[in-house]
């Protein structure tokens, strides 16, 4: 696949500590690439490099072949964490405006952002100041204007905060037939749960480093847990008689007559033999595996263990799952 | 249009279209024009007659009272309870008593009043006594009062600069003073207003969490410079149109009224004179009308020696580039801190030079060649002010470019500065920064 955005060994230093170190990555064309890690990694400042807002220290952005130069700006969609708009200013002269400053002629600003407006039931406010807007709503103009300009790279830092779940889902969509359209897309997020079913790529930034990249699938292979769900009813037989040295039971519980266990299965041994020990005692419901979350990737690559292998995050556990 | 122009264009037509600009635009004017107009108006109306009784028990001085255009004098020949009883029914303002002890005694004359008593009719009353007494003095001691006033000689001295062509200009440093120090004041003025104008408008930016969304299409310089250029025409366009409607309306007035701004008597004299005198006469009158000391001519006379051409484009020059060194400054300083609260810390040294510039203005009119008036026009963060007073005076062309290419290089200096601390601020939420941080920005970007 052709690799859109490549970064090589970018480092940045502030006066008081470094803020990258020697990270590179690679985006693939059309698709979306997560760029995930806690507040404070380093998400932003590569951000802003790949914006020309600041410039690296060392190392360098190479945009679709060629290293990053001024003209690029206009090839870029930028949604800053830090987004806001001149308040006193009317909606539609704003959005008319911002466009205009990413190389878009009035009269044609105009017109594609009131097709926008109107997917987005924004129409009404065109003449209404952004003091007048709700949060939401001025979130909408906002992503509207870093679209517009169809740039063949869009970055959205922390894209959904501040938004209620219909907007975010409204949001996702967009998104998804912006990349259909051709667009590649960069999503950086510290809230990994918020994304990860969007992402094709991701990279795991840890302060200041790179601690993982590459294809989800791979990734979330690669970081399998060895933990499944089995739903049995009928149960014949205690569940801990049925299990030996080779799993273990993680936790079980009971609702009506449907018992549910989590079990690990030891490293050289296969589901088969996990469910020929069940299915003569049990009738079966469902069995899956457990994929660990990007979450539970991240917490297992910093700490070296995933949360699920402690009883007492198993409700996080839980809940990583709802999601 | 670049994208610059843009940013002008947006930072012009927000300010120019808010309600407070139209406000100020017209609210100036009127009190400029109501600070001319006013004055003159009230003199007018302060001139209703003043009636004053006097009663002389000497019967020595009622010839001496004589009717000015508002000051009446009424002789009474009647007692003073009388004529108090008179001026309680409204007949008269105030009663004048000259005793009969007058003479030996002079404090025992009295002004009585039932309001508190005109000062003009009161400084009148006493001049023509303060003469009476002189001569019946005079005449006791046996000298004649002709020769007493043949000794007093009026002297007024012409000062007359030579210019570096050799010509010959009268001077008159009162009218350069008040002209040099009216300039330096405006400059002053339109930096503070438009100045802060930029610092507020940078904060907002900063505050609204807009500025990022900007500056991934454009560049932290160029939405600074284009922000106080932006600005800087709002300021520009505001004193053209205070300017010019000041003038309309004053002129109007004056032509609405013209009896309140009629000419003196010598002005006449001198206007009239243009139109059927040959040159030689026009000429005397001229002399006379000098001579004579009166305002208008003076005015007149003294404009014509300033070279105007120098002044007004060194106005503008030095109006712009004061404004643009400062602005850079205040740019810098709304984009270093959170709110306006934390501006204080920052906004001492940019407006210490400016408030010294002002200050020193007053002692610069004094002794406007002098070295400190000329290193002071020479440093570009005072210059601006200091400069302005200076031209009027006269100063040598050599002197002004120099002076005007200090101001560019400062201007430049500042803008670069500036836009280094400006483009590393503007990112920066939620830190107080201190002077050792800004030098880092500086140093570092």
């Amino acid at each position: 696949m052709k690799v859109l955005l490549k970064a090589e060994n970018i480092s940045k230093d502030y006066s008081n500590h470094r803020a990258l170190n020697k990270v590179s990555m690679e985006v693939p064309e059309q698709s979306i690439f997560g760029l995930l890690g806690p507040n404070g990694a380093g998400k932003t400042t590569l951000i802003r490099i790949i914006n020309q807002i600041i410039g690296p220290d060392q190392g360098r952005i190479i945009l679709d072949g060629e290293p990053l130069r001024p003209g690029h700006v206009h090839q870029i969609g930028y949604l800053p964490e830090e987004r806001g708009l001149y308040k006193k200013m009317k909606v539609g002269e704003q959005a008319v405006y911002l466009s205009r400053l990413k190389g878009i002629k009035g009269p044609e600003a105009r017109n594609m952002l009131k097709s926008w407006f109107k997917k987005f039931d924004l129409l009404p406010w065109w003449d209404k100041k952004v003091e007048e807007l709700s949060k939401g709503m001025q979130q909408k103009v906002q992503f509207i204007i870093t679209v517009l300009h169809r740039p063949k790279l869009l970055i959205f830092d922390e894209p959904f905060s501040g938004f209620d779940p219909i907007n975010v889902n409204l949001l996702k969509q967009e998104i998804l037939k912006l990349r259909d359209d051709g667009a590649t897309i960069i999503f950086s997020t510290h809230n990994m749960g918020s994304v990860e079913e969007l992402c094709d790529n991701i990279a795991l930034i840890n302060k200041s480093e790179k601690i993982l990249e590459g294809e989800v699938d791979k990734i979330k292979k690669e970081f399998t847990s060895s933990i499944y769900e089995i739903e049995v009813t009928e149960m014949r037989k205690p569940v801990e008689d049925l299990l030996d040295e080779r799993f273990r039971l993680i936790s079980s519980s009971r609702k009506n007559s449907t018992y549910s266990f989590r079990i690990k299965i030891g490293e050289d041994y296969g589901t088969n033999e996990l469910l020929s020990e069940i299915l003569p005692v049990a009738q079966l419901i469902s069995f899956k595996e457990l994929t660990p979350s990007m979450n539970d990737i991240f917490i297992k690559k910093v700490t070296g263990r995933f949360p699920q292998e402690r009883v007492a995050d198993m409700d996080q556990a839980n809940k990583n799952q709802i999601q | 249009m670049s994208k610059t122009a843009t940013i002008i264009k947006r930072e012009f037509l927000s300010r120019v279209k808010k309600r407070s600009f139209l406000v100020m635009t017209i609210l100036g004017p009127l009190l400029m024009a109501a600070i001319i107009i006013v004055p003159v108006v009230v003199t007018q109306i302060s001139d209703s007659d003043y009636k004053i009784a006097v009663v002389d028990d000497t019967d020595l001085f009622y010839e001496s009272f004589e009717d000015t255009e508002n000051i009446k004098f009424s002789p009474l020949g009647t007692n003073i309870e009388h004529a108090v009883g008179m001026m309680h029914d409204g007949s008269f303002d105030a009663v004048l008593h000259i005793p009969e002890v007058a003479f030996q005694a002079p404090s025992s004359m009295r002004l009585f009043s039932e309001k508190s008593v005109n000062i003009n009719a009161r400084v009148l009353v006493e001049n023509i006594l303060r003469h009476e007494f002189e001569s019946l003095k005079l005449g006791a001691a046996g000298i004649d009062e002709e020769i007493l006033r043949s000794i007093e000689t009026p002297i007024r001295i012409q000062a007359i600069r030579i210019k570096d062509d050799g010509e010959l200009i009268t001077d008159y440093p009162e009218i350069s003073m008040g002209l040099g120090f009216v300039s330096g004041l405006l400059i002053y003025i339109f930096i503070f207003l438009f100045g802060s104008q930029v610092l507020r408008g940078v904060l907002e930016e900063k505050t609204s969490r807009i500025v990022e969304i900007i500056i991934s299409s454009v560049k932290p310089f160029q939405l600074m410079l284009g922000k106080i250029i932006g600005v800087g025409l709002v300021g520009l366009s505001q004193f053209l149109i205070w300017i010019v409607l000041t003038f309309a309306i004053v002129g109007a007035f004056q032509l609405a009224a013209p009896d309140l701004f009629r000419f003196t008597p010598d002005e006449q004299v001198f206007i009239t004179g243009a139109q059927a005198l040959s040159t030689e006469e026009i000429e005397a009158q001229r002399e006379y009308v000098q001579q004579d000391d009166t305002i208008a001519g003076q005015l007149l006379e003294g404009l014509l020696a300033i070279n105007l051409t120098v002044m007004i484009i060194s106005f503008v020059f030095f109006f712009l580039g004061g404004y643009l060194l400062y602005a850079a400054l205040f740019a810098a300083i709304g984009s270093a801190v959170d709110n306006e609260a934390d501006t204080q810390q920052f906004m001492l040294p940019v407006t210490v030079p400016l408030l010294i510039s002002i200050i020193m203005a007053q002692f610069v009119i004094t002794n406007p060649s002098g070295p400190v008036a000329f290193w002071l026009s020479m440093i570009p963060f005072t210059s601006p002010v200091i400069m302005m007073v200076r031209i009027p005076f006269g100063v040598p062309y050599s002197e002004i470019l120099l002076s005007g290419a200090l101001l560019v290089a400062g201007f430049v200096l500042t803008t670069m500065i500036a836009s280094r601390i400006y483009r590393t601020g503007i990112l920066m939420y939620g830190k107080k920064s201190s002077y050792r941080e800004l030098w880092k920005w500086i140093r570092h970007s």
